[in-house]
């Protein structure tokens, strides 16, 4: 059982949602981005999503893609961003973190080697975004024979007859992205997402969580309302990028979970 | 490892890779999408009308076949080697690009596309796109680095005549790499009435097949028309290399031919070491993971990407099409690199020597052929592909020669 299984375990017990947080490892550099991801567990956040920086993130919006070019410009690797998931477990050996991130920076690292230094750094599962299915025996296989956990996307072009091959080889959890577009675009709706999560959730055990387009306590209740969980990712980048100090930005990340925890 | 490849035309494999390179390396949101392109592209493969549509384009809206030119003061010139030019400058739009832009919009049409993106980098595969949009009554939109928006302004506005809309790229450094992510981005966002035609022989599987099967014409004619000129193959083909859809399309079908050797030329940029200042992935790079492929880029230690740097913006991409990198790897081809100031040299002397005004692109191919040819001797054949007109750089030149176009000498008179 890996801390995302754990996690989610305790929260059926609650009767709780998951509220999920995205920030870009470095960003704007590794102390504050350091004192922002310590701060996250005290602001309700349930899992930690940690992207991983990358010059070209073709499926991220220009929030995200300035975040991470801000954390290269300060001088973030894949070493800093492990070195700051490392830094972070001294504290706190629950929460789960996933690293979320492109495939080239731990394709350059080398799958073998990155795979033992993740482990080491206590990261518990990855999200891949230029990795489907057809790529499994790249990264993803290796990575659960690793015990590390898989989380794959489901996109409303995912259909029936895809669906599967999607779920298989998928652990902890399934992460629904409730738009076609980039992070930090269009703004999810819960009526359109209701009748998707519960098509996923016929077909699999595993929780469903969803994200893209959510960027406030409403949205993140009313969708957490009618899924396993929600994730906010570019309305925290864009406090974090607004310079707002670190006490405000865990304020707004409250604000979030309250509203998804109230769900 | 030579020895254990007993085809080289039988690429890609199931999984769309050519030995450890290509694949489809895309989102989850995407991936449907190519499913369904490779399904319709493998129908239309064997559809003989889907053919004879391309071909009577190919001959009445493009005008191919494009001439096999045997370049003779410039072999005199050389000294050496035979060298002929594959015109494919004279194509409709310019360039080569069309000839996959056909293939890729007929596509479309049979899948019921009404909006149709593309990257540019020169803007030859702008253009091309947006000319093909406009004879069929499709609604374009081209994404270009803001970078190139601003050293290729003639074909900015060509596009614009053409009724594109472009869209200046500002991410990134604002080249055709960064073009390249936001047209994913825009395929990414709108799934349902949107074809994106990417404009080399890169991306996810099928598109580096697909590219190249639609630029194979070019070394089909050269095939044909060598033979009647000479009563034989030629000895070396060459070809400049961005992505590597010209060069592809001139050596595919060459591939087997074990006696024709293949030499594609990179762009140096100002010099092939450790400053990076250049676009040459397969003499600079190493294998990684962008756009949807595995290939050789230009990347950092940490697996970032590195802009590329060229004095051509048609070479000006970090990657290069995986095929060229399993041809490099198995050693069925040689990749070498030119810089910018041997491109310019080879620019100026094909002007002069031919009344031939080559793009910045060809130019390198040409420079290469400056090398070898004058040591060769006078019965080798080499041909080059001339693949693009160098009217859209007549700018970029004037500006490294030192001439200057706003002053009286070069205005245009009212």
């Amino acid at each position: 059982m890996t801390r995302i299984d754990a996690k989610f375990a305790d929260l059926t017990a609650q009767g709780k949602k998951a509220f999920v947080a995205y920030v870009m490892a470095g960003d704007p550099d590794y102390d504050r981005s350091l004192e922002v991801v310590k701060g996250l567990p005290g602001a309700g956040v349930d899992i930690i999503e940690l992207g991983l920086p990358f010059t070209d993130p073709m499926a991220d919006g220009p929030t995200i893609q300035a975040a991470g070019q801000r954390a290269l410009d300060a001088g973030m690797t894949l070493d800093r961003t492990l070195a700051l998931a490392t830094e972070f477990r001294k504290t706190d050996d629950t929460t789960p973190i996933v690293l979320m991130g492109y495939y080239n920076p731990i394709y350059s690292c080398g799958v073998d080697a990155f795979l033992d230094k993740a482990k080491a750094a206590g990261i518990d599962g990855l999200i891949v975004v230029d990795l489907p299915p057809e790529e499994d025996e790249e990264l993803c296989l290796p990575a659960q024979a690793a015990g590390l956990n898989f989380i794959r996307l489901a996109t409303p072009t995912t259909d029936d007859a895809r669906l599967p091959r999607v779920l298989q080889n998928t652990s902890g959890f399934v992460y629904y992205v409730s738009i076609t577009g980039i992070t930090g675009a269009a703004e999810a709706q819960a009526d359109n997402v209701a009748p998707e999560v519960t098509r996923i959730k016929s077909a699999t055990d595993l929780p469903v969580i969803v994200g893209f387009g959510i960027n406030s306590p409403e949205k993140a209740e009313g969708i957490a309302a009618i899924s396993d969980g929600a994730v906010v990712g570019s309305a925290i980048v864009s406090k974090i990028a607004s310079g707002e100090p670190v006490a405000e930005v865990l304020s707004f990340v409250k604000s979030l979970s309250d509203g998804a925890h109230r769900a | 490892m030579n020895e254990l490849v007993n085809s080289y035309t039988s690429g890609p494999d199931e999984q769309g890779r050519f030995g450890l390179y290509g694949g489809r390396f895309v989102s989850e949101t995407l991936m449907p999408l190519i499913l369904r392109l490779e399904d319709e592209y493998e129908k239309a493969k064997t559809d003989p009308s889907f053919w004879d549509e391309m071909h009577h384009l190919w001959t009445h809206y493009v005008g191919r076949p494009s001439p096999l030119y045997f370049a003779e003061r410039l072999t005199e010139h050389l000294g050496g080697a035979k060298v002929y030019m594959k015109r494919d400058e004279l194509n409709h739009t310019g360039a080569h690009k069309i000839n996959n832009v056909l293939g890729q919009i007929i596509l479309a049409r049979r899948m019921g596309k009404t909006r149709i993106i593309a990257e540019t980098g020169a803007g030859q595969h702008g253009v091309a796109t947006a000319t093909v949009c406009a004879k069929f009554g499709l609604k374009c939109v081209v994404y270009m680095g803001a970078h190139d928006v601003e050293r290729q302004a003639p074909n900015v506005f060509r596009m614009k005549l053409l009724g594109a809309e472009v869209v200046p790229v500002t991410s990134g450094r604002g080249t055709l790499k960064d073009a390249m992510n936001d047209a994913m981005r825009d395929w990414v966002t709108n799934v349902h009435d949107t074809f994106y035609c990417i404009g080399t022989v890169a991306g996810p599987h099928p598109y580096p097949a697909m590219v190249r099967d639609f630029q194979s014409i070019i070394g089909k004619e050269v095939r044909e028309q060598m033979t009647a000129a000479e009563g034989r193959l030629p000895d070396t083909v060459i070809a400049a290399i961005g992505g590597g859809s010209n060069a592809m399309g001139l050596f595919y079908p060459f591939l087997e031919d074990k006696e024709v050797g293949i030499i594609g030329v990179e762009a140096g940029g100002k010099g092939v070491d450790e400053k990076m200042q250049h676009c040459a992935s397969l003499t600079g790079g190493r294998p990684g993971v962008l756009h949807g492929n595995r290939t050789y880029l230009l990347q950092d230690e940490d697996g970032q990407i590195l802009e590329g740097f060229s004095i051509s913006a048609g070479l000006d991409y970090p990657g290069i099409g995986p095929e060229h990198a399993w041809l490099k790897d198995v050693g069925r081809a040689e990749y070498v690199s030119v810089t910018d100031l041997e491109a310019l040299e080879a620019f100026q002397l094909c002007c002069t020597t031919e009344g031939i005004i080559p793009a910045l692109e060809p130019s390198h191919a040409l420079a290469h052929v400056m090398k070898i040819a004058p040591t060769l001797p006078a019965d080798h054949i080499i041909c080059m592909n001339m693949c693009g007109r160098g009217d859209k750089d007549i700018f970029t030149v004037a500006r490294h020669l030192g001439f200057d176009m706003s002053g009286p000498e070069g205005r245009n008179v009212e």
